[in-house]
């Protein structure tokens, strides 16, 4: 154990990006990151190909054959309009995913930027940026999402925005602490010394070396994402009812409780299982990658 | 101490004047909606479209041919004076409606920390206590599910379990105990399982020091120890979790009320979103981060209390 250390900080002064390959093997002895790992990977693969692989048009209405329990024909039921639920699953997992997809990155990215910036060039840039991620962690974000999305209207896109807009600053914030403690490193001062730029400074010395941490975040944040859109579109709020989704299927479910309990079963399973994949990813990743950090503080607003 | 007080203070202010701004233009965005909006809910039937004087005549009634930021501007100047002016749709003044339905939010959200304070405490410490055995197993099995379930979810399966299949409590309503039970323990959920994990993490790490070794040598029963010497300063980290957990709450709350058609300060937002009626969104905004900042400051402030150590500068 101590000698695996010590040769991935030796591989890691000469070449950074090497530690990556390091961590590839240590993801995959981790059990529960490697099952949790092939699971996410089979939904993400079934919400890829839910065209294929539905049994039904997810907006087939079929009136005649609405409300009913599991069967053979419709594995999972039917809605109030005779919606075939394991199709509407199979197409809200599209959803879902993409949407949470798109958010993490867009919001890592727009974190990682910004809080480089602020970390890397510290004085009145630093100064104006942290005030501003201070400003969007200071307030319960699902209350601001809510605004946003019933401002702009219903829409994929206007979901993706607002998320995307109150979820950044968590990782600009642990992006611009990951800079600020790995530029003081002799290694950044060696290549600056070198005559290396800025930009070359931050993409090649110092973001490799701070991925970590915000990649933990990043998976952690994917599970909070997807509770988020799907709080919002079970108030209505979220997507436009055409598009299949988890949480706008649980508002439908709802009014069918007594005579459909299914209705507002299975959705919720689907969602509850994602969540707990991706936490304990997280979990996981956080053990291998970045054992001392507490990012599990930034998740729980 | 002063000066740190003060500067936080001034933080708080600014925050909640930001997100009201940002709010604001954000949901006037789409312009010339908003006359069209009022009238569709007031004086038109449902297909019925409005007439350009009648919009002109709301526009100049609620002055929303000035520009954006006088507009908001007035708004602000107002509200100073504790004047958020009228709902578009509810014709009432908007801090009549908040204060007719804060009592509620703040009746079920003290309800559900109480819950998860009073449950998650004893829990953490015994998973702590019982480190790597079938209770903390099964204790951690259960706040992972609590932590990813949606609390609208849950909220929905004690409805079907409760309400439902056991008629013991009723689906919606307010007014009496029996209607605060399912919407608190729903609403209480998360919070629990943050609790319970974070007293289980702090417990834990408590209990390496050299002091607690010290304290058993010295022949003190484990309850004593336990309880006076460990779980005082495993409490720290959960606190600052409970305060951010309460940002989660109000969220949560606003999908909770909706379900069990609680009549909080979440709900009417929903409504208020749902009929774009600006001032009622901006008066729902207002007072709940304003609660937010202000419960947060107070966490810091008693944190520098139970933790001598930490001294704001």
């Amino acid at each position: 154990m101590i000698m695996k250390s010590i040769n991935i900080t030796k591989s890691h002064l000469f070449y950074p990006h090497r530690i990556k390959w390091a961590s590839y093997h240590r993801i995959m002895a981790n059990r529960t990151v490697a099952i949790c790992l092939v699971l996410l990977a089979a939904m993400v693969f079934l919400a890829l190909i839910a065209p294929w692989i539905a049994p039904y048009d997810p907006n087939d209405i079929d009136l005649k054959a609405s409300l009913m329990s599991p069967t053979t024909e419709h594995w999972l039921g039917t809605d109030h309009l005779g919606r075939d639920i394991l199709s509407r699953l199979l197409y809200g997992a599209t959803t879902s995913f993409s949407i949470a997809i798109s958010v993490v990155i867009f919001a890592l990215t727009m974190g990682i930027i910004l809080g480089g910036a602020a970390g890397y060039f510290s004085g009145i840039p630093d100064d104006i940026i942290s005030r501003v991620i201070d400003l969007f962690l200071s307030f319960p974000s699902m209350i601001f999402a809510l605004a946003i999305v019933g401002a702009l209207g219903s829409s994929v896109l206007n979901l993706i925005l607002a998320l995307s807009l109150v979820h950044w600053a968590s990782y600009a914030r642990l992006m611009r602490g990951q800079v600020l403690s790995i530029k003081s490193n002799d290694y950044v001062s060696s290549a600056r010394v070198m005559g290396a730029s800025d930009c070359r400074i931050l993409v090649k010395h110092i973001l490799p070396n701070a991925l970590s941490p915000v990649i933990v975040l990043a998976t952690l944040d994917m599970g909070h994402v997807i509770l988020s859109a799907a709080a919002l579109s079970f108030l209505g709020l979220g997507i436009p009812p055409s598009i299949p989704e988890w949480g706008s299927m649980l508002n439908a479910g709802k009014e069918f409780m007594r005579t459909a309990p299914y209705l507002t079963l299975f959705p919720g399973m689907a969602i509850t299982m994602t969540v707990v994949l991706f936490s304990l990813l997280g979990d996981g990743f956080r053990e291998i990658l970045d054992p001392e950090s507490e990012v599990n503080g930034l998740v729980a607003s | 101490m002063l000066r740190y007080l003060s500067k936080r203070l001034a933080y708080m202010v600014a925050t909640v004047l930001a997100v009201c701004a940002l709010t604001f233009f954000l949901m006037n965005i789409i312009p010339g909606g908003t006359a069209e909006l009022i009238l569709k809910h007031t004086v038109l039937e449902l297909e019925e479209i409005p007439t350009d004087e009648q919009i002109a005549e709301i526009s100049s009634q609620y002055n929303l041919h000035d520009p954006l930021y006088v507009q908001f501007g007035r708004w602000l100047a107002n509200a100073l004076h504790g004047d958020l002016g009228d709902s578009y749709i509810q014709k009432k003044p908007v801090s009549y409606l908040l204060l007719l339905r804060l009592p509620a939010t703040i009746m079920l959200a003290f309800t559900a920390m109480s819950i998860a304070i009073l449950i998650g405490i004893p829990l953490g410490i015994l998973c702590a206590v019982r480190e790597n055995r079938f209770t903390d197993y099964l204790l951690r099995i259960v706040t992972l599910i609590g932590v990813s379930m949606p609390g609208f979810w849950l909220a929905l399966l004690l409805i079907l379990f409760f309400s439902v299949t056991l008629k013991l409590f009723p689906v919606a309503g307010y007014g009496e105990l029996k209607y605060l039970v399912l919407p608190a323990v729903a609403l209480s959920a998360h919070s629990l399982a943050l609790t319970l994990r974070m007293v289980r993490t702090g417990m834990l790490e408590v209990m390496g020091q050299p002091y607690i070794a010290f304290a058993v040598s010295k022949g003190l029963s484990a309850r004593y120890v336990i309880l006076r010497h460990a779980l005082k300063n495993a409490l720290l980290p959960t606190i600052t979790v409970l305060g951010m957990s309460l940002g989660h709450m109000l969220g949560g709350a606003v999908v909770i009320e909706s379900i069990f058609s609680w009549p909080g300060v979440g709900s009417l937002l929903v409504d208020a979103i749902s009929g774009r009626d600006i001032p009622l969104v901006l008066g729902c905004v207002l007072t709940i981060v304003g609660v937010f900042v202000t419960i947060n400051l107070l966490v810091d402030l008693v944190y520098t209390y139970l933790d001598p150590r930490i001294r704001y500068g």
